[in-house]
């Protein structure tokens, strides 16, 4: 048989991307994931905080899942566990993924269209390259939540983090309250990469320092770390030559960014995005390769899940409508990052599949107080979203009305950070 | 008590070891460590050279292009990744071609196979991401790419099927010659034997000090190296050396066996047991590899570590010419095999057959041969490189093939089990990894190591708490339970 | 009295300004983009409370711990306190979201419920 839409993922914006897609009328929809349950990284994120956006209440990660995992199964969408995706291949009308588990073994499944919603991973300490020894006891924030959280072990007793990405910020508070003593958390950067909630509430209540513009420079011990040197820098990242401190801790956690996971859609040879790491990606999702979709995390890093989920919505609604022919492929705009801007998605539109208005996501690369963002077709300004504060650690969503974009009939939109109009 | 036992459980020991049971020995290999091959062996250039490099009057000149020309049949054998990809020394002016027509020279006193001096054009044909003002190369198509860490488990694992006995955790403390017989106190118990063959690596001096007046001095020398993802791997296609200076063979930048590129070693005297990164020696590598290699990802790095080399010292009272140390030593019955640095991996299929037939066999003159001794090991399942239908097929056979631990390199939870279930198996996080590469990849066990915790506490039937990374006891990874507060009340 | 503080009812983070004029209670709070500010701000002063997302010990399920939470933000200082009590809980799968693991935290009349649905195995 040939599946209408396969997903690959059964974390929240696979199971977004399903019910949508069910709802619009799609009858073959078959979840892969890859773990022993549906829910994904919410599994391990037992804090609360998800949902505020969705469900205009504060739910905590499984609970999130939870919500989203009965819409599967009262809708009927079956779905595959302990499921691994090899690879996946193009072949024009169709797509063959290529999957193995333990029960039924290799399999080669057939679909009209994909989503992929493979997620994320964690930037490691390889990738920082921190000098010193590689003891244990060096964790990513993620695997210390999951040794936590789910295995019920701790990771040790006296813990330094470096970077204030929201995981680790959230890593602070759940080891101290499960008994252990962090030390700090260093950030190299002046400001805090995490949510602003999160810092109250992570570490102000449990009075951990946040150390700004410090980094480590060093790993202590050989066998288990035995603590880090910690060092101030300026304002071009270099460390400031006597401003080194021993912190001693057997536990380093990292949370030093989320990469996202493309390895299947590099193979498959979809449009990457450089400034993402993900696909280029429609208004609707629709990636570089007609019936493939893609959305949530592997597409660009969100900060909430809620965003994750409606993402995952425009591309359940886009592959539903690639399924029965009504999808649109001529492009109208490509969007471009301008001043102060590091990304944008969608980075394509097409007006035809457009309903009432499109929300661009973007990242700001720095702290910006008391501006505005632009957006710009040509020499035209066409909207404006202001903000009182812009931090990098903040997704913004800029929505702009199906009317405004329906005015001009191609081009580029450009945003940028600019000062208040008075 | 054994007939032999061996000190160091590294490539040399472990390759020794082996070589020693296609006889009818009583062999025990000893080792501090957890596992075998983890000092020297794990961390170094994984390059099997070609052995153009040392003079043909040097233990080193004479065994380096003989054990690389055996590498196909040991690799086949022990079924280790090896590819012969070749390699070149690269000029940039004229007094640097000087020295590659004597390296040319010297090659052919050794007897490398194969080599060529490359033109300007021929070497940027075979390597278009070089920096342009390269103008020629010593080209060596039989130098190659190994897995040392691979190598050394299923060497000690051969060696262990043919009769040897291997004892981890057991660090040497003292030595006693009692007539013909060694009294070796080690921190597991003592152990005797007839003769004894000191591989101890970086440590050769130090054990040798404990039985005989010293005559050889070692020094530790701290390379640092760098790994990309394998998205930077195919970036060249040969070893790249620099032209040698006095300061060594320079910083080179390698394919690995496994798909990554390689980028290192600088060279750094330091105290024996240091392996730490150094933050600027890392960025004298940088700046020393874009020499040859201007449009190295640096942003593709995946890891970044340190090995150390055992180099020969002359001190007040020891000489050296910087040779290996391969004989019977002052001490009757007692051998070293000592200062056994770069080309030793390259060298020791050539350097064990040596040591055993040219310096153990004329001590033991009633030595019979093992009919038993079978070469091979039981081969390894890659699920990567299986076909679609050997997945199928391997899957319907154990299930375990069908569940994916490690994804950036698509490692199966059989393959896991395979590793820690066979001779010299894996019992640590580390061991696992350097076995079947769970945990080598992208993400650096961030998603694996969880579950391989999982696997090594199930299959050794000990608590998730219990399982170690890498040294015994104190490389834990897992400080106890969470709700200990419970379980004490 | 002037207090700055950062609003987390929401991911906006607002920063919030109270003034209490004449120390009498009568709290005046700016900076805030929703009514759930001042609320907050004023909570914060008076009662602070937090919800407590944790474990506890589960027998015979999928994993050996179940995530559990507060059914209702608790006292800001009697956090550890609760976590003690949390620690001793030992349920027994299966278990569903919201069933209650510990009856009146602490006496605060707040329970602590299951947040996740765990079947035996």
């Amino acid at each position: 048989m040939i599946y209408d839409i396969v997903i690959l993922g059964g974390g929240p914006a696979g199971l977004s991307a399903a019910v949508q897609a069910k709802k619009d009328g799609v009858e073959n929809i078959l979840i892969l994931e890859r773990d022993r349950e549906l829910g994904g990284i919410l599994n391990q994120c037992i804090h609360n905080g998800f949902g505020l956006h969705t469900f205009n209440e504060e739910l905590t990660g499984p609970e999130y899942a939870a919500r989203y995992i009965k819409q599967v199964v009262d809708l009927g969408i079956p779905y595959l566990l302990d499921t691994m995706v090899l690879d996946m291949t193009d072949h024009g009308e169709t797509k063959i993924i290529h999957v193995i588990n333990e029960e039924s073994g290799y399999m080669t499944i057939e679909t009209r269209s994909a989503i992929l919603t493979m997620g994320c991973r964690e930037r490691t300490s390889g990738a920082i390259g921190i000098p010193g020894y590689r003891p244990s006891g060096v964790f990513t924030a993620g695997t210390a939540q999951r040794f936590i959280n789910m295995e019920g072990y701790m990771p040790g007793k006296e813990v330094v983090i470096l970077g204030s990405g929201d995981i680790g910020l959230i890593m602070a508070r759940r080891m101290t309250l499960e008994g252990a003593h962090v030390n700090a958390v260093c950030e190299l950067m002046p400001y805090s990469n995490g949510l602003v909630r999160n810092i109250v509430q992570c570490l102000n209540d449990y009075d951990i320092p946040l150390k700004l513009s410090h980094t480590i420079t060093f790993i202590h011990g050989k066998d288990r770390i035995e603590g880090v040197t910690v060092a101030q820098v300026d304002d071009k990242l270099k460390v400031i030559p006597g401003t080194d401190e021993f912190i001693p801790c057997d536990t380093l956690l990292l949370s030093v960014g989320l990469i996202p996971e493309n390895e299947i859609t590099v193979n498959a040879g979809v449009e990457m995005d450089n400034r993402t790491n993900g696909s280029i990606v429609g208004e609707l999702r629709q990636t570089t390769m007609p019936g493939v979709f893609a959305c949530g995390n592997v597409v660009h890093v969100h900060d909430l899940v809620d965003f994750v989920s409606e993402e995952a919505v425009l591309a359940g609604k886009g592959a539903a409508k690639y399924v029965k022919g009504t999808l649109d492929t001529n492009v109208t705009f490509t969007t471009a990052n301008g001043d102060g801007i590091g990304y944008v998605v969608p980075q394509q539109v097409a007006m035809k599949n457009v309903e009432e208005n499109v929300t661009f996501y973007m990242r700001v690369r720095q702290v910006f107080e008391n501006k505005v963002v632009n957006a710009y077709i040509g020499d035209q300004l066409i909207a404006t979203k202001k903000e009182k504060k812009l931090l990098p650690a903040e997704m913004v969503n800029f929505k702009i009305a199906k009317e405004v974009l329906e005015k001009y009939p191609a081009g580029e939109i450009r945003f940028v950070v600019e000062e208040a109009q008075k | 008590m054994y007939d032999i036992a061996i000190i160091g459980a590294g490539i040399a020991g472990s390759y020794i070891a082996r070589e020693l049971s296609r006889y009818q020995l009583d062999i025990v290999l000893l080792d501090g460590e957890n596992d075998v091959g983890n000092q020297i062996t794990m961390a170094n250039s994984a390059i099997i050279h070609a052995g153009f490099d040392a003079p043909s009057y040097k233990l080193k000149g004479k065994f380096n292009a003989v054990g690389n020309i055996m590498y196909e049949k040991v690799c086949d054998d022990l079924d280790v990744p090896f590819k012969r990809c070749g390699s070149l020394v690269v000029a940039h002016d004229e007094y640097e071609m000087a020295t590659i027509h004597e390296l040319y020279q010297n090659g052919l006193k050794n007897g490398v196979p194969g080599l060529r001096i490359l033109f300007r054009e021929e070497v940027h044909a075979m390597e278009p991401n070089l920096n342009e003002d390269i103008c020629g190369a010593l080209y060596a198509p039989s130098a190659g790419i190994v897995s040392p860490f691979e190598l050394c488990a299923n060497v000690a694992e051969n060696a262990i099927d043919n009769g040897v006995t291997l004892k981890l955790n057991h660090m040497v403390t003292a030595i006693d010659k009692d007539d013909d017989c060694f009294k070796i106190t080690t921190s597991a118990g003592n152990i005797e034997a007839k003769f004894v063959i000191n591989a101890a690596g970086l440590f050769a001096d130090d054990i040798y000090a404990l039985v005989g007046d010293p005559y050889f001095k070692l020094l530790a020398r701290k390379g640092n190296y760098f790994i990309f993802d394998k998205d930077a791997g195919s970036l060249v296609n040969n070893v790249i050396f620099p032209c040698p200076s006095k300061n060594g063979k320079g910083i080179l930048v390698s394919p690995t066996v496994h798909g990554n590129l390689l980028i290192g070693p600088d060279a750094a005297p330091v105290e024996k047991g240091d392996i730490s990164t150094t933050g600027d020696r890392l960025d004298y590598i940088k700046a020393n590899a874009l020499k040859n290699c201007p449009t190295l990802p640096f942003k593709k790095i995946i890891r970044s570590y340190a090995g150390l080399r055992n180099t020969p010292v002359a001190d007040t009272y020891t000489t050296t010419d910087g040779d290996f140390i391969l004989e019977e030593s002052p001490v009757k019955g007692f051998i070293n095999v000592a200062g056994y640095e770069s080309p030793g991996l390259s060298s020791i299929p050539a350097v064990a057959h040596y040591v055993v037939e040219e310096i153990v066999k004329p001590l033991i003159p009633d030595i019979e041969v093992n009919h038993d001794f079978n070469p091979k090991i039981r081969p390894h399942v890659r699920f990567t490189e299986l076909s679609d239908e050997e997945r199928a097929e391997i899957i319907k056979k154990d299930p375990k093939y069908g569940k994916v631990i490690c994804r950036c390199e698509t490692i199966t939870e059989g393959e896991i089990l395979d590793v820690i279930h066979r001779n010299a198996g894996a019992r640590t996080v580390k061991s696992v990894k350097k076995r079947c590469r769970a945990g080598m990849g992208r993400c650096q066990g961030g998603f694996c190591s969880p579950r391989v915790v999982e696997i090594l506490a199930r299959e050794l039937n000990c608590s998730l708490d219990e399982i170690m990374y890498d040294q015994q006891d104190s490389a834990y990874i897992l400080a106890g339970e969470t709700k200990s507060a419970k379980e004490e009340a | 009295m002037k207090k700055e503080l950062t609003c987390i009812t929401c991911p906006m983070g607002c920063q919030l300004t109270v003034v209490d004029k004449n120390d009498d209670g009568n709290f005046e709070v700016t900076g805030n983009t929703c009514k759930r500010g001042p609320k907050y701000a004023i909570n914060e002063l008076t009662n602070p409370t937090r919800v407590i997302p944790t474990t506890v010990v589960v027998r015979n399920g999928m994993l050996p711990r179940l995530p559990v939470k507060t059914a209702e933000p608790i006292p800001k200082g009697q956090i550890f306190e609760a976590m003690k009590a949390i620690n001793q809980v030992v349920v027994d799968a299966p278990v569903k979201i919201g069933d209650v693991v510990i009856e009146n935290l602490l006496g605060l009349g707040i329970n602590v419920v299951s947040t996740k649905n765990m079947d035996r195995c």
